[in-house]
């Protein structure tokens, strides 16, 4: 196991070129733009939202039965349905279903549940190569690196980055960066994979429990080419992608794609209900901690998420620390709060890495309270004793001084307490503040002074 | 009407002149105001790192102090929300609660409850309006840019009749500054970077003055034009409020 670089030291790397992070910003914003013109153009949005979050309530609180429902359903319609407790035994199904096939190779379209699951390396490590099919996904599976982004998956490269990659594993002409170009060599080489793996595994946006069929939303179509041309289809899913019923699609579908990029709709939004003729077709559903996170009462409605990435977009610090600095299959707001619940070790940091300005939360489509969450996980995360002791004792020495006005007026006098204490004075000796900021500058009597002596004047006068 | 004046206690000791301008306005109100000499420090700065459990100190001088008025004033919307939504007592719930329910950002006092529709005044700039994110987002001060909702704003009301004052349009309304608390040195690049950029969108629009209601934001811009060299100054909204 990797060792994790902290978010803030992460973030500072991805500074050090600041022609890239404004690039990645602008481009965010840009998103982020088109969601709000998109929003702004439906009258009942707000309204949209607040149903989409009801449902979601609703399946949560009833997680159990809509579990069972879909599960029946989906047998009847012919599919095979099995159960993971976690990210191995999902793999280890997955992995299973490949061989009973003989096959070696599997194409996929974007899933990031297989993403927090570590699929890829698992099947490598067994002998199964995998193709991404997802545009942005092959990019960065060439490139072994993660996703950036769960809808954008390599809104970290610029299209040299990505001339460079496909120059080095396509043969692409080499300083050729016209986005049609490469594009073409993708569809080229994807076209071949699709046309000859027998298994096609695609992520699933929304499983509707009455009717025990499932939704996979692409703009590529890529889900489809896999599924249609492959003798075995597996979908897996996190449990909390259920939906009661199939009208409350519609819901959804127009939320989704708005708040993601801001189109109306996906391109493609795929419904899959039962084999054809001659398929097999499975469905892996996973846990992998939801129930633990579905048992912690201030942390359950995250698993409401959709995973449209509207909060990453907006969030003003994913756009200046980029989605690798989160060191998680989901990075920036959303990823913050389900990360420590998978593994609050590791994940400690961030919690930490926001301003808490609020803009995630409201974005979000089923109005999951992003950044009270954050402020939650904090608390949760220093009493359970994954903070530096140094910022607890500062943080103690702090609360004692302030919590007493006699000793804070002597520590005032003294020194100016608040001057030495404030957050940003804490670790002067690192001295984080100066590095790029001037300091205040010290006024010649504090307001309570001035007060004071106001006071005294208008006693002396009476 | 009694108003108890909160003054956050890095204005206190860094920024006098926005603790007078406040008191001074009140007054100019008709407002029978007065700052309890006890007060500290709200906690804020313990509860955003998650040491929430470390502010029953602060809690309970906050209350001592505060319990006798009937609102309680504060220059600064993140001081401000800090209180209406963590302070408690265990002593003194009662109290407690009544200050929850009683406690006021500057601008959103003079709209909401002295309802005060616009301020005369002399401020011949052009100035950018940096709302903090708590003041905005948190307490509401004005519209947020991602509803679909109807746009809204009391600091900006309060300072369209300010003679000379040449308020500008952001490319973005409400982006954050970066500050965050103990953000700002934990995740110093990005808070930085953020810094810059807000800055960045205020020089595009050549303003003369970055204006807020919470000083922690502007004093970070601040700190960066500083070392820049830059021209533009922050102020915050007391002082152009309270400027004749």
């Amino acid at each position: 196991m990797k060792n994790t670089i902290d978010h803030s030291t992460a973030a500072a790397t991805f500074n050090k070129d600041v022609e890239r992070v404004n690039w990645h910003d602008e481009t965010l914003w840009f998103v982020r733009s088109k969601r709000d013109k998109s929003a702004h153009a439906i009258p009942e949005w707000e309204a949209l939202r607040e149903t989409a979050s009801n449902i979601k309530n609703n399946v949560l609180s009833n997680m159990h039965t809509y579990l069972q429902e879909f599960e029946a359903n989906a047998l009847k319609n012919g599919i095979v349905v099995h159960w993971a407790a976690d990210g191995d035994e999902h793999n280890k199904i997955v992995h299973s279903i490949i061989a009973k096939h003989g096959v070696t190779q599997m194409v996929k379209s974007k899933s990031m549940l297989t993403e927090e699951c570590h699929l890829n390396e698992y099947l490598a490590d067994n002998g199964v190569e995998v193709i991404d099919s997802d545009l942005g996904e092959f990019i960065v599976q060439l490139r072994k690196e993660p996703p950036s982004h769960i809808v954008l998956p390599a809104i970290h490269l610029k299209k040299e980055d990505v001339s460079d990659t496909f120059n080095e594993h396509l043969g692409t002409e080499k300083g050729n960066n016209d986005p049609q170009y490469l594009t073409e060599a993708a569809r080229k080489e994807l076209r071949d994979t699709f046309l000859t793996r027998k298994v096609a595994l695609t992520g699933v946006n929304f499983a509707v429990a009455e009717t025990g069929e499932f939704v996979v939303c692409t703009n590529e179509g890529n889900a489809d080419m896999g599924a249609h041309l492959a003798d075995v289809h597996i979908a897996c899913m996190g449990f909390e992608k259920l939906i009661p019923q199939r009208k409350h699609l519609g819901v959804f579908l127009r939320l989704l794609a708005r708040s993601a990029t801001g189109q109306p709709i996906t391109t493609f939004s795929s419904h899959f209900k039962k084999p054809r003729e001659g398929q097999e077709m499975h469905i892996v559903i996973v846990d992998n901690g939801r129930s633990t996170q579905l048992g912690r009462e201030d942390f359950r409605n995250s698993l409401k998420c959709i995973r449209c990435g509207a909060c990453m977009n907006t969030c003003p610090v994913y756009r200046r620390s980029g989605g690798h600095s989160y060191h998680n299959a989901v990075a920036g707001p959303i990823g913050s709060i389900l990360a420590p619940n998978l593994d609050m070790k590791k994940n400690a940091d961030l919690p930490f890495a926001s301003t808490l300005c609020g803009s995630c939360t409201n974005v979000c489509p089923v109005k999951i309270d992003i950044h009270d969450q954050l402020y939650k996980w904090r608390q949760v995360l220093v009493k359970e004793g994954y903070t530096p002791s140094s910022k607890t004792m500062a943080m103690k020495g702090m609360s004692a001084v302030l919590a007493n006005p006699s000793v804070f007026k002597i520590a005032g006098k003294a020194g100016r307490f608040v001057m030495k204490n404030l957050p940003f004075m804490v670790n002067n000796n690192l001295n984080a503040w100066y590095k790029q900021r001037e300091m205040p500058a010290p006024p010649e009597e504090s307001f309570r002074e001035w007060y004071a002596k106001k006071a005294k004047e208008s006693k002396d006068k009476k | 009407m009694k108003v108890g004046l909160f003054i956050p206690c890095y204005v206190d000791q860094f920024y006098p002149q926005i603790g007078i301008a406040s008191l001074e306005l009140l007054q100019k109100f008709g407002c029978d105001v007065s700052f309890p000499m006890d007060q500290t420090c709200c906690g804020q700065p313990m509860a955003n790192s998650g040491y929430a459990h470390l502010t029953k100190g602060c809690d309970t001088n906050f209350v001592a102090n505060f319990s006798e008025f009937d609102y309680i004033v504060c220059p600064s919307g993140s001081c401000t929300m800090h209180v209406k939504e963590h302070l408690h007592s265990k002593e003194n719930e009662a109290a407690a609660t009544h200050i929850r329910k009683h406690v006021y950002e500057l601008t959103e006092f003079l709209t909401d409850v002295l309802k005060v529709e616009s301020i005369e005044g002399n401020f011949p700039y052009r100035v950018g309006m940096h709302q903090s994110c708590h003041g905005q987002r948190g307490l509401k001060l004005s519209q947020m840019s991602e509803l679909n909702a109807a746009p809204f704003s009391k600091p900006d009301q309060l300072l369209r009749n300010i003679k000379g004052l040449e308020l500008v349009s952001l490319s973005r309304k409400d982006e954050c500054c970066g500050f965050g608390g103990t953000f700002c040195v934990t995740e110093e690049t990005v808070s930085v970077k953020m810094g810059q950029d807000r800055i960045e969108d205020h020089k595009e629009h050549h303003v003369d003055y970055i204006t807020g209601g919470d000083m922690s934001c502007l004093m970070h811009l601040e700190g960066i034009l500083r070392r820049q060299k830059s021209n533009i100054k922050v102020i915050h909204i007391a002082e152009i409020l309270n400027s004749i």
